[in-house]
């Protein structure tokens, strides 16, 4: 019988096995709306107006056909005096003058004002990823970029809440995001929240996303400080479904203002065709009409490019541009941006990086409109494209670029202050209300927690009451600034009271509006993005690049040096007279670099120089040879360290080794570069290699035939792991060497 | 120009120490309808007409009391209204002096009948 199994390919079955082949990718299929860019069904751009001065047909469609959205953007988002000018433009010319750096941002931003929305998605059609992102620097409307956190947790735990809220803020997130699996927790996540944010620093912005009513609710009370669940889609089918109309939204917008309440919209591709009702239409051009609904409206900003649907619009050819091109229509809309990567678009890091480092680059108001600040399973957004144990890559991707992602290092000791502080505000106040009564037990584990999962649940119904507690009683932001003062959180009771001075003020109103940490307004009017060009728009000053660049892992040849002293005691080399040529043909010399066994003490691969010199002299004696150790001054060239101490040795051969434990074996008549075996990957050297390197360099003494070792080979970043920690060794044996000739060396007797 | 809340209380004054005294209301933490036509006059002349409305009928809206803003929302949802409904409405706001967000209703109205979306269709 014949084997019928089809043939595999071990190349494609590990190539199955890779997360993003978890991904489900889709055909493009126009009839469902699972286009990016283009769609057959896409409206050519037309707008005409009528007699009456208003707009009698837009983007194909005659006003008596018009629905509700063609409606509102007609009737308020178009500029009509600009829109003959700039709907007469080529498509091709205004996507220039998009990208141009020398070509105004106001300039554009007016000539925008005038064009329907198929003729932005034209337009931005046009635009290649790169272009995409000198148009993100020119257009984004804050000169200073900024970025939003997910704070949430599965429990709804108010102490975690505020722990965690406090820990966003310690690593510079300015507005915070928080929601709940269970609804009604709601007004006690908004109350941890707002005390959370205010611990290690004033100003950021909080908002508690819910159904639209409820999130209205608690601003008023003056328990949010900012609002973004105001949804708003591209077809009208889907708008309904959502349970409003362009008109309840624009009464809603001006519903927060009327409160003094900052608020921004939603949108995003993708979800018209999860819900079925895409109309034919490509992704780009719906998320256009909302873009234009939200200008129409009056919203300052919108959140979209990467929302709930991102997967979905992942799913298709051009994916990814079209979210970036949704951010892209909302800064050329002159709003402000918060730019998705809001949920996790892809089962392979690769992937998921490559989504959002683009706009990392370009920088936008908001690069996120949430990273998971939390652990993923605590961010009951679902997980966000970043989360809070990818924080170090951030970090770290901001500083290779030495662009401004809006986030900073924070020290573990300082995040656990603010933890602790946070923890204990919110106990403090939730006991005087009334709300709740948390343990220290419970604060302790809060403060140390990676997630819910280490926080016991003692009461799985205290949050409830808590929350039922606070809308019962009508708690408002008074109620908690009083009771953080009562309970001696003097500085959070001001600074929660500052955001209400805030809203009576009305500047955060403006477009793309945050608080730095000295609360100052930093909007459209303020800190407009006055990018034209190379050496224009915002650059991070010195204090920033700094706070940039100064990461934790960052290591100094001063802290590599100071590790090392710790293992001087281990082995103390006590100097000779200068090393003579020996005559013993058995005799096999060990050259030590300047610093091996003298500022320097352990090898890159952990194991001690006392330790490494043991298990070659070892491997010496074991092939019947006398070691002898010379140090060699002169140079830190392993090559010439080693045959230096080969054309000492009564054998002629010598190993070589530098203290960072990279090894060879030489011999008098070869030139320095040309040794008998190396062991250069030092990382990978154990005890066992020694000893085989001993044992080869006394065959080679003997002239045995011998077999080389094999050096290790590893899969890992090698040199990513090493080199920091490399160089500083060889910038010790540097300041070590010396134009001396070699010396013989002694251990001393301890 | 004094900064002023709803209340009229200068914004100097919204200290912790008169919170903790219970010197302070609800009213004390709204924002006064001049600061929102003086915001709106900012954003207009920052290019955003669009802003500057929604800011002035903003202004409008802080004659309306919490509860009356959440059911003016909720009758303006999709169905949930008949036209005469929704005309009570546009009478209660022309009556406050809401003029701008009246008009806002009056678009509502026709565009919901239009597009059958009135609970009197």
């Amino acid at each position: 019988m014949t084997d019928e199994r089809a043939a595999r390919s071990g190349r494609f079955a590990a190539l199955d096995r890779r997360p993003v082949n978890q991904d489900g990718l889709a055909h493009e299929d126009p009839g469902l709306g699972l286009v990016a860019l283009r769609s057959p069904d896409d409206p050519d751009p037309s707008l005409v107006i009528g007699a009456d001065g208003r707009v009698a047909e837009m983007d194909g469609t005659p006003r008596e056909r018009f629905d509700m959205l063609d409606r509102m953007i007609a009737d308020h988002g178009l500029d009509l005096a600009v829109a003959p000018e700039a709907m007469a433009l080529a498509d091709g010319e205004l996507a220039r003058r998009i990208v141009d750096p020398g070509y105004p941002r106001e300039e554009v931003a007016r000539l925008v004002g005038g064009i329907t929305p198929a003729k932005l998605a034209a337009v931005v059609r046009l635009l290649r990823p790169v272009e995409m992102q000198m148009a993100i620097g020119k257009m984004r409307v804050r000169r200073t970029p900024s970025i939003q956190a997910h704070v949430t947790n599965r429990l709804d735990d108010p102490l975690l809440i505020a722990a965690d809220a406090a820990t966003a803020v310690a690593f510079g997130f300015r507005e915070l995001e928080t929601t709940v699996p269970v609804l009604e927790d709601a007004p006690s996540n908004a109350v941890a929240l707002l005390i959370g944010s205010q611990v290690a620093a004033p100003g950021a912005l909080t908002q508690c996303s819910v159904e639209e009513a409820m999130e209205l609710e608690l601003g008023m009370r003056g328990l949010t400080t900012y609002a973004e669940t105001v949804s708003l889609y591209g077809t009208e089918q889907v708008f309904v479904d959502g349970d409003d109309t362009p008109w309840s939204k624009a009464f809603l917008c001006s519903a927060y203002a009327s409160r003094g309440l900052k608020m921004r919209v939603t949108s995003g591709g993708g979800a018209e065709v999860l819900m079925g009702a895409a109309e034919g239409r490509s992704m780009l051009y719906l998320e256009s009409r909302c873009v234009a609904l939200a200008r129409a409206i009056g919203a300052q900003g919108v959140q979209n490019g990467g929302i709930d649907g991102a997967s979905v619009v992942g799913a298709v050819p051009d994916g990814m541009r079209e979210l970036l091109a949704e951010n892209l229509m909302v800064m050329l809309r002159d709003l402000e941006s918060c730019s998705g990567n809001d949920t996790q678009v892809s089962e392979s890091d690769i992937r998921r990086t490559a989504h959002t480092v683009p706009l990392l680059l370009a920088g936008s108001d908001f690069l996120f409109s949430g990273f998971g600040s939390v652990t993923r399973y605590d961010n009951m957004f679902g997980p966000s494209n970043f989360n809070g144990d990818d924080l170090d890559d951030y970090l770290v991707l901001q500083r290779d670029w030495g662009v401004d992602g809006g986030l900073r290092p924070a020290a573990e000791a300082d995040v656990l202050a603010v933890r602790e502080r946070a923890a204990r505000a919110v106990r403090a106040v939730y006991r005087r209300l009334g709300l709740a009564d948390y343990d220290e037990a419970h604060v302790q584990a809060v403060v140390e927690a990676h997630g819910s999962k280490e926080v016991p649940l003692e009461d799985p119904l205290a949050v409830l009451r808590a929350a039922s507690a606070v809308q019962r009683s009508g708690v408002t932001a008074l109620e908690v600034v009083a009771a953080l003062a009562e309970e001696g959180f003097a500085e959070e009771a001001e600074r929660v009271l500052a955001m209400i001075r805030e809203r009576l003020k009305g500047d955060y109103l403006q477009t793309a509006a945050i608080f730095d940490e000295e609360m100052r307004v930093l909007s459209k009017v303020t800190d407009p993005n006055d990018y034209a060009g190379p050496g224009t728009g915002y650059e991070p000053d010195r204090r920033r690049r700094r706070e940039i660049a100064s990461v934790r892992q960052e290591l100094s040849v001063r802290e590599v040096r100071a590790e090392q002293e710790l293992a001087a005691a281990t082995l103390t080399l006590v100097e000779g007279p200068p090393a003579e040529v020996g005559s013993d043909p058995r005799e096999v010399a060990i050259g030590l670099s300047p610093a091996a066994g003298r500022g320097i003490w352990t090898t890159l691969s952990g194991i001690s120089v006392r330790d490494a010199l043991r298990e070659i002299e070892a491997g010496l004696e074991e092939e019947g040879c006398e070691a002898r150790l010379i140090r060699v001054r002169s140079t830190v060239d392993l090559g010439l360290v080693g045959l230096t101490a080969a054309r000492l040795a009564g054998s002629g051969i010598a190993i070589g080794l530098q203290g960072k434990g990279t090894a060879l074996i030489h011999r008098r008549d070869l030139v320095p570069l040309a040794n008998l075996e190396l062991y250069s990957v030092a990382p990978l050297i154990d005890r066992e290699m020694y000893r085989t390197l001993g044992i080869n360099a006394g065959r080679h003494a003997k002239g045995v035939v011998t077999v080389p070792a094999k050096n290790p080979y590893t899969e890992e970043a090698i040199t990513a792991r090493y080199h920091t920690r490399a160089l500083a060794l060889v910038a010790i044996e540097r300041e070590r060497s010396e134009p001396a000739v070699p010396i013989e060396l002694t251990r001393a007797v301890r | 120009m004094t900064l002023r809340a709803r209340s009229g209380r200068p914004v100097e004054e919204i200290t912790v120490e008169r919170v903790v005294a219970g010197e302070l209301s609800g009213e004390d933490l709204r924002v006064h309808p001049d600061t929102l036509r003086a915001q709106a006059e900012v954003a207009a002349a920052h290019g955003n007409p669009q802003l500057a409305a929604n800011l002035r009928r903003a202004a409008e809206m802080t004659a309306l009391t919490d509860e009356r803003l959440l059911a003016i929302y909720e009758a303006l949802r999709p169905g949930r209204s008949s036209r005469a409904e929704l005309e009570a409405i546009v009478a209660e706001l022309e009556d406050k002096g809401a003029r701008m967000t009246a008009r806002m209703v009056r678009e509502a109205i026709d565009g919901g009948a239009e597009r059958g979306l009135l609970s009197d269709r």
